[in-house]
């Protein structure tokens, strides 16, 4: 079959974006049945592609059996996100963790054991033990690349999916999208379609001005919550931010985490902690964001109370895995952890489940609201999801995919969409005087930071939301002078969904919650007999952007006593003190 | 509307004596996740063709010949 005379790929299972979950779903598929045809598509190359492109320093929600479980680890992620998650789904992740740690030791994954050659579990969280580091984890993505040789997956590197297809029932037909060297399109017909896309990190503008110095890979840009939405697939909690403590100006995470089982921590201008604990949640980046706005900031991480030997460990670990240019970045500012504290600063926001809370929603098998899509990692609502999450959720995608696909015959493609969305796609390769694709966003990514970032106004998120809107209307205006620029061009329309969901689902929302993360300076307080639900945010009947709530499932395991646990995060100081 | 050309110092430096791009090796240009490295046709040699960097370093920890160094792009430094 031919449309436009471009031949339609066919396939039984497909997988969009070769990171972290992409891998994992593929591989699974094809271990579930391995006559499948089972495609992995990749913006990138599969090899270095996605948030653990240098590998990973350890794992950050790791349920291991003697150290905690599932039920302890689901009421820890539900405090510490204020009550608004989907239990099932946590549940399903904390029960499939440690046979995932297993499976990735067995394909050899180094995680750091003890002397009796136990895992060798930290306490980062503020209640339970979920920490284990990997400081040989820097091969990750070779260990991936290999199982998806030996497993026999078709990998097409360097094509971004651009939109999702619906058959006449309303049942997912597969993606269209374009290659970006060469900016020839690409149609694939699938039985069912798994998405992996990432983060959407190209959302906020960081402080340094530098487009591409963001906090998540700069490639998960949103193209996965713009398909999505764009395809009908409801989004879930999208006003809940991701909003990362990072060292200024470079923009990696400090790794309180790493150092913080070794001695080190976040400290304010007078080498005093503030924060009770290390762990990233709205609550923590709440007390952050006080304390670097108040007379005691900016923010730190100490270090240079430490001996020498654990400093030396601690920069083997920092300066080789997940961002090994963190030390070069230091050395320029003649920075040194044994004798300055480092700066540290807020990160510009996003959408990421894997540290917040928000993205497609997914419930427990992965599946979205549209039939035969399902979603894994940092896109997918599954909160706090981290690279284990992605590995689980990437697993659990590709079980579920498989089963959709099994007694389904070849899906109808809609023939006048494909052909509109390839004039969409050809569209700025044929406007000579334009605006740049680079222009437009950095405009759209400014908005974002002047008007959505918390401390969230309604008047100025209004105004943000109308600013947005006007640079959508000069989406026609926008050229590509090649391939390269026709990738941009695609992903700042992205962008621009993602900086208008962002506006609406804030706007939505009138409470704070989570934090910082939806701090509402103008609804100051948790309103939990209005907004004790998920928020949905999807394309209606009329094609318009609406809101809606979705109820929350029955909780599996009860908060208890501990349900206020992660509101008591700023140290205490003593009456005498 | 008229489109400017303007001049930027990108972070990734290629040693052109050391790349041996110019005999086919693609690797820095096949691993990075922007898709910033190109050849560049005059020299055969693989340059950083876009000032869109993630100072993410698989191009510098896979060159089979240490030609590629990562610098921190100026605007962070």
């Amino acid at each position: 079959m031919k449309i436009n005379d471009i031949p339609v790929i066919e396939t039984d299972i497909l997988v969009i974006g070769g990171g972290t979950a992409g891998p994992m779903a593929a591989v699974t598929a094809k271990e579930q049945n391995p006559d499948l045809n089972v495609m992995l598509l990749e913006k990138a190359n599969v090899k270095r592609s996605g948030a653990i492109s240098m590998g990973m320093d350890g794992l950050n929600n790791a349920v291991v059996p003697g150290h905690a479980t599932p039920e302890q680890y689901v009421k820890e992620i539900t405090i510490a996100n204020d009550g608004v998650v989907h239990q099932p789904a946590l549940m399903a992740y904390a029960t499939r963790s440690f046979p995932m740690i297993e499976k990735l030791d067995s394909w050899g994954v180094h995680f750091q054991k003890d002397e009796t050659g136990d895992y060798d579990m930290k306490k980062v969280h503020h209640l339970g033990t979920y920490v284990l580091p990997m400081p040989e984890g820097h091969n990750v993505k070779k260990i991936l690349y290999r199982r998806l040789r030996r497993n026999r997956v078709q990998i097409e590197n360097r094509f971004t999916a651009t939109r999702l297809l619906k058959d006449p029932d309303g049942n997912i037909a597969g993606m269209i999208g374009v290659n970006t060297r060469t900016a020839e399109p690409i149609i694939i017909r699938a039985k069912a379609v798994i998405m992996a896309t990432g983060a959407a990190g190209r959302l906020g503008l960081p402080t340094s001005g530098y487009l591409f110095g963001t906090y998540e890979n700069p490639a998960n840009n949103g193209d996965g919550h713009a398909m999505a939405y764009h395809v009908g697939a409801d989004l879930a909690n999208l006003e809940c931010f991701q909003v990362n403590p990072l060292l200024k100006d470079y923009n990696g995470p400090a790794c309180a985490y790493v150092t913080g089982p070794l001695g080190g921590f976040t400290s304010n201008a007078f080498g005093e902690r503030f924060i009770e604990c290390d762990y990233w949640s709205g609550q923590m980046m709440l007390e952050f964001f006080k304390e670097l706005e108040s007379g005691t900031g900016p923010v730190f991480l100490k270090l240079d109370h430490l001996a020498e030997e654990t400093i030396e460990e601690i920069e083997t670990v920092l300066h080789t895995n997940e961002r090994p240019s963190r030390g070069r970045f230091h050395e320029g500012r003649d920075v040194n952890y044994r004798q300055r504290m480092v700066e540290m600063h807020i990160s510009e926001v996003g959408f990421c489940s894997g540290h917040s809370a928000s993205g497609v929603w997914t419930d427990e098998t992965g599946a979205t609201t549209v039939p035969g899509l399902y979603c894994a990692g940092d896109m997918a609502s599954v909160a706090h999801n981290y690279m284990l999450g992605a590995f689980v959720y990437g697993q659990i995608c590709g079980e579920s995919a498989v089963e959709f696909a099994k007694d389904r015959g070849e899906p109808k493609l809609d023939e006048d969409f494909i052909k509109q969305e390839l004039e969409r796609i050809q569209a700025p390769m044929k406007v000579a005087d334009g605006i740049p694709p680079e222009q437009m966003e950095y405009k759209v990514r400014r908005l974002v930071n002047d008007y959505l970032q918390p401390p969230k106004v309604t008047k100025k998120m209004e105004i943000g939301l109308e600013r947005i809107l006007a640079v959508r209307a000069d989406v026609g205006q926008l050229c590509a002078r090649d391939p390269h620029e026709l990738l941009r061009a695609m992903e700042v329309q992205s962008i621009i969904d993602c900086a208008e969901m962002a506006a609406r689902a804030s706007l939505y929302r009138t409470e704070s919650r989570w934090g910082l993360y939806h701090y509402r300076v103008d609804y100051p307080e948790q309103n939990d007999a209005e907004w004790f639900y998920h928020s949905r945010l999807f394309k209606d009947e009329n094609g318009q952007m609406a809101s809606g709530k979705r109820p929350i499932a029955d909780y599996l395991v009860s908060l208890g006593e501990e349900k206020d646990a992660y509101r008591k995060m700023r140290v205490q100081k003593a009456a005498n003190g | 509307m008229p489109i400017a050309n303007h001049h930027s110092s990108v972070p990734v430096i290629v040693d052109e004596d050391k790349c041996i791009a110019d005999k086919g090796c693609t690797v820095c240009i096949d691993v990075c996740p922007l898709d910033v490295l190109w050849i560049n046709e005059a020299t055969g040699k693989a340059h950083m063709k876009y000032d869109e960097c993630w100072y993410c370093m698989p191009c510098e920890a896979d060159c089979p010949t240490d030609a590629v160094t990562v610098n921190i792009p100026y605007l962070l430094r």
